[in-house]
């Protein structure tokens, strides 16, 4: 039992961060089509950039801060400078462009930084918290309360503002949209920001468990597309419930299978489910274009 | 008095196209204050074209649109909101996820002043189905109750203009006939309207002026009552035969 309990913080753990790349790549998805596979460059941002600034000898929480800042920065130059001037060309070159955008980060972080695995120290020491037997780290309880403060915050953004609404509204219809007077590029424009915050934030959270180095976005991309996909992209709470339970997949296959295949048995899985399901668990919201 | 002054709206020439295929082949037309402007024309003659390129979203090649004196063929479509010129598109595009009252918060977005609410229940008094349907999911409403919302939308955004394309697509008579007499009321209470409408006898029955399109030129123009009795118009927009 207590090993159950084991793999299921675990699984919870790294899930909330699958569910948070998720959840920028739907925000930027239904904001603007673009599926965004430098979704995981922000988290390697986040981790990396604070990492250095707090070597540097800044606070950590200010490093946090400043290395989200960056995120949101490298997020809007990201739109501004690659994805609106391609307005219009088909997805695939969307696409093709963000991967190329991943691998420029990538580089730049491998120049700017280095090679080397990090750490950052937990946020509220690593004395392990026993759990029904299980001995859980600190710092999972920051990725979870994290991520359910950053997915409340969302919810009440885009439930409970006018300018949320106005987001909702150019995913739902975006000539509609214009017609009332939404400016779409800065809605698009703020939705890669926001990613680029939601995905530093994870980043910064996750770095004390799992480390971090330039390189560790690609695979967390891939994680949270996959993620986004098993929920049914397109839909925020599907983002977050794909995220979990990729996280728990990985965690108990490891766990009471292989730990060698712990990957492929979560995109076995995966396949399966969006063979079976190609809306993915819970669909796309409904758009409904009369 | 400027002769802009007299007028909502002025288009001179105007040219759009979809890619190589030419659509608008130098359209000019006006609209007065406090008219109901009826643009008329067979599928495909570039009505929805000229509104979408009136309203900022869909790009011209050439020729000048005036609103209320001013060039505004260079701003971007919600700065032209901000003006006073909202549109119901063709084929209604309501927000479907989104609940009627955001559907019509959504119509005042560009709007800093107090008075959404009120505006909110003015619309409300003009369809009451939609305070019915108020919390209800857009998508889920019949095709006539999403045509008064799109209506209503476009409303919320105060307009000094106000651009109908196809009002009364695919309603039934009934609902033709209540969503004509919205238009007529909105013109009492001081709105200008440019209407566009395959249906042209129910269009130039509420009309000052009419507009005949054809190909992407304006091919008629007058009175609606000379349109409506022109033998032209008759034989090729009324049905009559
Ligand atoms: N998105 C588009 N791409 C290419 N051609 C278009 C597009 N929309 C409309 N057209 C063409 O432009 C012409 C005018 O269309 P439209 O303005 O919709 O006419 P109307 O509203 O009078 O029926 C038609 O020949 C139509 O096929
Ligand atoms: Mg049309």
């Amino acid at each position: 039992m207590a090993e159950f309990f084991q793999f299921l913080m675990s699984g919870l753990t790294v899930g909330a961060v699958y569910a948070l790349v998720a959840l920028g790549f739907t925000l930027i998805y239904n904001a603007s089509d673009v599926v965004n596979f430098a979704q995981g460059e922000f988290v390697m941002l986040g981790g990396m950039v604070t990492v250095f600034v707090a070597a540097a000898g800044v606070p950590l929480p200010l490093a946090a801060l400043i290395a989200v800042t960056v995120a949101v920065a490298v997020g809007l130059l990201l739109y501004w400078l690659a994805i609106e001037p391609a307005r219009g060309a088909p997805a695939v070159t969307l696409i093709i462009i963000t991967i190329g955008a991943s691998i420029l980060l990538r580089g730049a972080a491998q120049m700017l930084f280095d090679k080397q695995f990090h750490k950052l120290p937990s946020f509220s020491g690593d004395a392990p918290i026993n759990l029904f037997g299980a001995a859980v780290q600190p710092q999972s309880f920051w990725v979870l309360g994290g991520a359910a403060v950053i997915v409340l915050l969302l919810y009440v953004f885009l439930e409970r503002t006018v300018l949320g609404k106005a987001v909702l509204a150019t995913a739902a219809n975006r000539l509609a949209a214009r017609l009332v007077g939404i400016n779409t590029t800065t809605v698009m424009a703020l939705a890669f920001g926001g990613s680029a915050a939601i995905g530093a934030v994870a980043g910064i959270l996750i770095t004390p468990i799992t480390l971090t180095s330039y390189d560790v976005g690609t695979l967390l991309a891939l994680k949270g597309f996959a993620a986004a996909m098993l929920g049914g992209m397109g839909n925020p709470l599907g983002a977050v419930a794909g995220g979990l339970l990729l996280g728990l997949l990985e965690a108990f296959g490891a766990g009471y299978l292989s730990s060698t295949y712990k990957d492929a048995f979560a995109f076995i899985v995966i396949l399966v489910v969006l063979f079976a399901m190609p809306q993915g668990l819970f669909g796309r919201r409904v758009v409904e274009r009369v | 008095m400027a002769r802009g002054g007299l007028h909502v709206l002025e288009v001179s020439n105007l040219h759009s196209a979809y890619g190589r295929i030419g659509v608008l082949k130098g359209v000019s037309l006006e609209v007065r204050t406090g008219e109901v402007v009826a643009l008329i024309g067979s599928n495909g003659a570039g009505k929805t074209t000229l509104l979408r390129a009136l309203s900022g979203v869909q790009p011209i090649s050439s020729g000048e649109i005036r609103f209320l004196g001013a060039r505004i063929d260079r701003l971007p479509p919600h700065r032209r909101v901000e003006r006073g010129m909202t549109q119901a598109p063709e084929g209604r595009q309501v927000f479907g996820p989104l609940s009627v009252e955001d559907n019509l918060r959504l119509g005042a977005y560009m709007r800093r002043d107090g008075e959404i609410e009120q505006d909110r229940e003015r619309v409300f008094a003009m369809f009451p189905v939609l305070r019915e349907k108020r919390h209800l999911v857009a998508g889920g409403l019949s095709g006539g109750q999403q045509q008064m919302l799109a209506l209503g939308r476009a409303l919320m955004g105060k307009p000094k203009l106000l651009l109908l394309d196809e009002p009364s697509l695919g309603l039934s008579p009934i609902l033709v006939d209540q969503i004509l007499a919205a238009i007529v009321a909105l013109k009492a209470s001081g709105i200008t309207v440019l209407l566009v409408e395959q249906n042209a006898t129910a269009a130039l029955g509420i009309a000052d002026r009419g507009y005949v399109l054809e190909t992407g030129r304006i091919a008629l123009t007058g009175a609606a009552a000379a349109l409506l009795s022109d033998p032209k118009v008759k034989a090729a927009y009324l049905g009559a035969d």
